[in-house]
């Protein structure tokens, strides 16, 4: 069994990585009745025995003591980390785990990546290869920030890079969360294309998220809730924006229910590498199946169900309907149309209790109307994990490598433009030692290329297909 | 003499599981239907190949666990432990902490070598723990990383350690449409590095259990247990022990050897299919009478008209003429057979007449006819089957699904897709080109039957 090491970086990578967290707990606390350490639970958590103080020894096997979470928690503000350790999880971090600052990145990608990464360069490194001593065999880091201001953009990207150097055989995802096109952070376009090319270059992984999605789950479970149709009462804890059960149920704050979306598509994305299952689906079986190209590795995330009524019996229509919506734009974390875009790849986690005819009844069912490239026309990678998630008897997290995100990107390049035309804001970069010209224009090249790469995949599509012609043997 | 089972990645694990399963639930069971004698022999046989008496009051399975990662072997040795009849031995395990990604290359290039030494320091135990060595059984799946890849480097370390040993490899071919992405790729790779190493791959599809369970079997909610419980029964129709012809009384001792003579005659044809009936649910065999005869007509037309099943098969479809022109004029749906093996268990089973297997045009012109069909009997009914009879066969079965995987592949090569994830352990594009340039001639081979 392997590790994963979470990197939370700036406010928004906290906030979610403080809900990841706090789910993870509750997740397994339902798995785990006997209080025993296992080995599902030593893939986030550490065991440590707490009685001798802070610097107690890892304990492998046996009962809990303390969980520590394996996470680094990294902000150039104090606000949001001092509350978290504040909060009911302060005791699954390690205060060795933390590196914060005072004054903040100013929504500035080059502060973030220049100064603070220069600054903390060291104490990240050393703090780094703490963490990943005290896993057996780490197999993952997982980044969790947002594009658009200037700690999780700049510094979180600084960390990307420090990963590839340090720890190059290890994979890793990033959660990405991009700005909308209202964004109130002026500058976002700015530091979302400068964070691109990092991505582009050292991420093995990333999940764009972005945010109106997440309202718009948050608002449709909502109107579910409060509709009272049919008097149907939903189970709380199975709402996939709801804390109930875990440590922090009573203080729930805004971003909390969009945040808990985020978490839950993590806890699924590594739920087969946790639990057991009739077909395991690791982390480096996602890397490997849906990156056919090396910087085509973005990849949107749906998440189905997102409720689940209180009674018991779910007949199988309704397993069904979970695949439909996996599929449904509703259901995704990004807004994005791939049902009319090219699939380069697909990948169906499945938990709970479903089985390999359920799946392959539901792909033959779904393959019609979903366009695959020529090259992989039955790209689908399927994983079956046992365990289902809190509140629910089987869940769907369906992850796709679709030009769909082409969209996206180019909107971002536009508001880039429009900024980098006028100049806007520029001289807020360039003051900053190591920044120049160059920089931005190698940002927006980067991003430009990754745009061709989905237009070239997208040209193929609709034409006549023609097989390339086999090897001739002679006879 | 005995089989030593190495069983390989998740599939592997979990298939070799049910077989051990099987063939001791099989030996417990009281529906023999023969003379006690006759019943005492066979357990007796079943217990040498399989299983060891090692100091333990269940036996042990003669049997190397292999993955790359421990949550499936974990749980098969504690399913093995609690069926209470048999278990695996505790010192016969080998996995890692992280699994082989579905990248064959990491599986065969990286994780091999690696691991060459403590695996094979496994078997070699193994194999010492037997009287006499019959050979091994491999088992593992072609889609993933572990089962291909590390299996692929296993199988060839098999070969150099014990040259002389039958090696026989189970591969299960996943369903077409994707369990893997990539399935294809490590498909290529696997079959092509087997046929080097191996005496023969023993086949079963993904897609073609399914429907034997959704239509003969009835299972509502098919689950990867009930694809393996078939296709552990399909294995053990063929692996218990049986009376070969003129092998004197006693069940035959070498069966890994037998079933090689039998069946592959030349280097260049190794891959071998298998067909079991009848198959049906077990609370449909009490309700439930056979005829040899009848089932003999059944099973022969399944290797004629290619059939998956009893059920759907093409009565159509018929042997060329005698007096045609050979090759060309063979009828487009028959399927011709190099050689064939018929296993056949239950009542009455010396009076079965199996003239009709015998048939010269069922076959290539190279064999005599005596030579291209076997049969093993024994009149030990096998698993609640009051008759049952096996095929296995060295004919073109396998063709068309070889070319479907080929071809897909190829596809996917000649766009050069996931190609960087090879090469980052070491695999390059000629060496996928020379895995190619394998399995056309393989191909090309059959074809031309």
């Amino acid at each position: 069994m392997t590790q994963s090491v979470v990197v939370q970086v700036g406010q928004c990578g906290n906030q979610v990585g403080c809900r990841f967290w706090d789910l993870a707990l509750r997740e397994h606390a339902a798995v785990n009745k006997k209080g025993i350490y296992d080995e599902a639970l030593s893939s986030f958590f550490r065991n440590v025995d707490t009685r001798s103080g802070d610097n107690g020894r890892d304990i492998y096997k046996g009962k809990i003591c303390s969980l520590k979470a394996r996470a680094l928690l990294i902000d150039m503000e104090e606000g949001v980390v001092n509350e978290i350790l504040q909060g009911p999880l302060r005791d699954v971090f390690d205060s060795k785990q933390l590196i914060t600052d005072v004054s903040g990145s100013g929504n500035n990608w080059a502060v973030g990546h220049k100064i603070y990464g220069c600054q903390y360069r060291e104490n990240i490194v050393e703090k780094l290869r703490k963490t990943a001593e005290h896993c057996d065999c780490l197999q993952c880091f997982f980044i969790i920030h947002s594009m658009g201001g200037g700690t999780g953009s700049g510094l979180g990207t600084f960390v990307l890079n420090l990963l590839e150097e340090e720890f190059p055989e290890v994979y890793r995802f990033v959660t990405s969360v991009y700005p909308s096109g209202e964004d109130d952070v002026i500058t976002s376009p700015y530091n979302s294309v400068l964070a691109m090319k990092e991505l582009n270059e050292h991420a093995d992984c990333v999940l764009p998220i972005e945010n109106e999605s997440l309202f718009e789950i948050v608002n449709k479970i909502h109107q579910m809730i409060n509709s009272g149709k049919l008097g149907a009462t939903v189970k709380q804890n199975s709402l996939v924006t709801s804390s109930a059960g875990s440590a922090k149920a009573l203080q729930e704050k805004p971003f909390d229910a969009m945040n808990n979306i985020v978490a839950n598509l993590l806890l699924n994305l590594t739920s087969s590498a946790r639990f057991e299952g009739s077909l395991n689906m690791d982390l480096n079986e996602i890397s490997m199946n849906l990156v056919p190209f090396p910087r085509l590795h973005y990849l949107v995330s749906s998440l189905t169900p997102l409720y689940t009524l209180a009674d018991v019996n779910v007949p199988s229509r309704r397993l069904d309907q979970m695949f439909s919506d996996a599929f449904s734009r509703d259901h995704q974390l990004i807004q994005a149309d791939p049902k009319h875009s090219l699939y380069l790849a697909c990948a169906l986690l499945v938990r709970g209790n479903v089985q390999v005819s359920d799946l392959r009844r539901n792909i033959e069912r779904l393959k019609p109307s979903l366009h695959f490239v020529s090259w992989n026309q039955e790209g689908w990678k399927t994983g079956l994990c046992s365990v289902p998630p809190v509140g629910h008897s089987h869940s769907l997290l369906a992850l796709a490598n679709n030009t769909c995100v082409k969209p996206t990107f180019i909107e971002l390049k536009d508001r880039f433009m429009k900024l980098y035309k006028k100049k806007a804001h520029l001289h807020h970069y360039l003051q900053i030692d190591g920044m120049e010209q160059s920089c931005f224009l190698e940002a927006i090249s980067s991003l430009s290329d990754l745009i061709e790469e989905y237009n070239e995949l997208d040209a193929t599509r609709g034409g006549p297909r023609i097989d390339p012609s086999r090897l001739k043997i002679a006879v | 003499m005995s089989i030593v089972t190495v069983q390989l990645g998740q599939c592997g694990n979990q298939i070799g599981q049910e077989v051990f399963s099987a063939l001791c639930s099989d030996i417990r069971g009281t529906h023999g239907l023969c003379s006690e004698k006759e019943n005492e022999s066979y357990q007796d046989s079943c217990k040498e190949r399989f299983f060891c008496d090692e100091e333990s009051a269940v036996p042990v399975a003669r049997a190397v666990l292999v993955d790359m990662e421990p949550k499936v072997i974990s749980q098969t040795l504690s399913v093995a432990a609690r069926s209470g009849h048999w278990k695996y031995s505790s010192h016969s395990h080998f996995c890692q902490k992280q699994g082989s990604g579905n990248n064959w290359a990491n599986g065969y290039s990286v994780h091999g070598p690696r691991h060459k030494e403590a695996i094979m320091n496994l078997v070699q135990k193994e194999a010492e723990k037997c009287d006499r060595l019959g050979g091994f059984f491999t088992i593992m799946s072609m889609a993933g990383g572990t089962g291909s890849g590390l299996g692929a480097f296993v199988t060839q370390c098999l070969r150099d350690a014990f040259p002389t040993s039958f090696i026989l490899n189970h591969v299960v071919w996943p369903y077409g449409t994707g369990e893997v992405i990539v399935q294809n790729y490590n498909s290529v790779l696997t079959l092509s590095h087997l046929y080097h190493s191996s005496d023969a791959l023993l086949v079963h599809e993904n897609d073609v259990i399914h429907k034997i369970c959704a239509q003969l079997m009835n299972i509502k909610q098919i689950s990867f247990r009930d694809v393996n419980q078939v296709i552990a029964h399909q294995l053990g129709s063929v692996f218990q022990p049986t009376h070969t012809a003129g092998g004197g009384s006693g069940y035959s001792r070498n069966p890994l050897g037998e079933l090689m003579e039998s069946l592959v005659p030349h280097p260049e044809f190794r891959m071998l299919g298998l067909r079991n009936i009848p198959q049906m649910p077990e609370s449909s065999l009490p309700y439930s009478t056979f005829s040899w005869p009848g089932l003999i007509k059944h099973l022969r037309q399944m290797l004629i008209a290619n059939a998956q099943m009893e059920e759907g098969i093409d009565w159509q479809v018929r042997p060329p003429h005698p007096s045609s022109i050979p090759s060309t004029n063979k009828p487009l749906h028959f399927n011709t057979s190099i050689a064939n093996l018929v296993i056949l268990r239950g009542k009455d089973v010396h009076s079965v007449d199996l003239g009709s297997f015998q048939d010269p045009s069922l076959y290539t012109s190279w064999l005599n006819p005596q030579d291209a069909f076997n049969a093993w009997k024994t009149p030990r009914a096998f698993n609640k089957y009051e008759k049952s009879a096996a095929l296995v066969s060295n004919s073109q079965f396998l063709l068309k699904p070889l070319d479907s995987i080929v071809g897909k592949a190829w596809n996917m090569f000649a766009s050069k897709a996931y190609l960087h994830q090879y090469a980052k352990f070491g695999i390059q594009e000629e060496d996928f080109l020379d895995c190619f340039t394998t399995l056309e001639q393989v191909i090309s081979s059959y074809t031309n039957l």
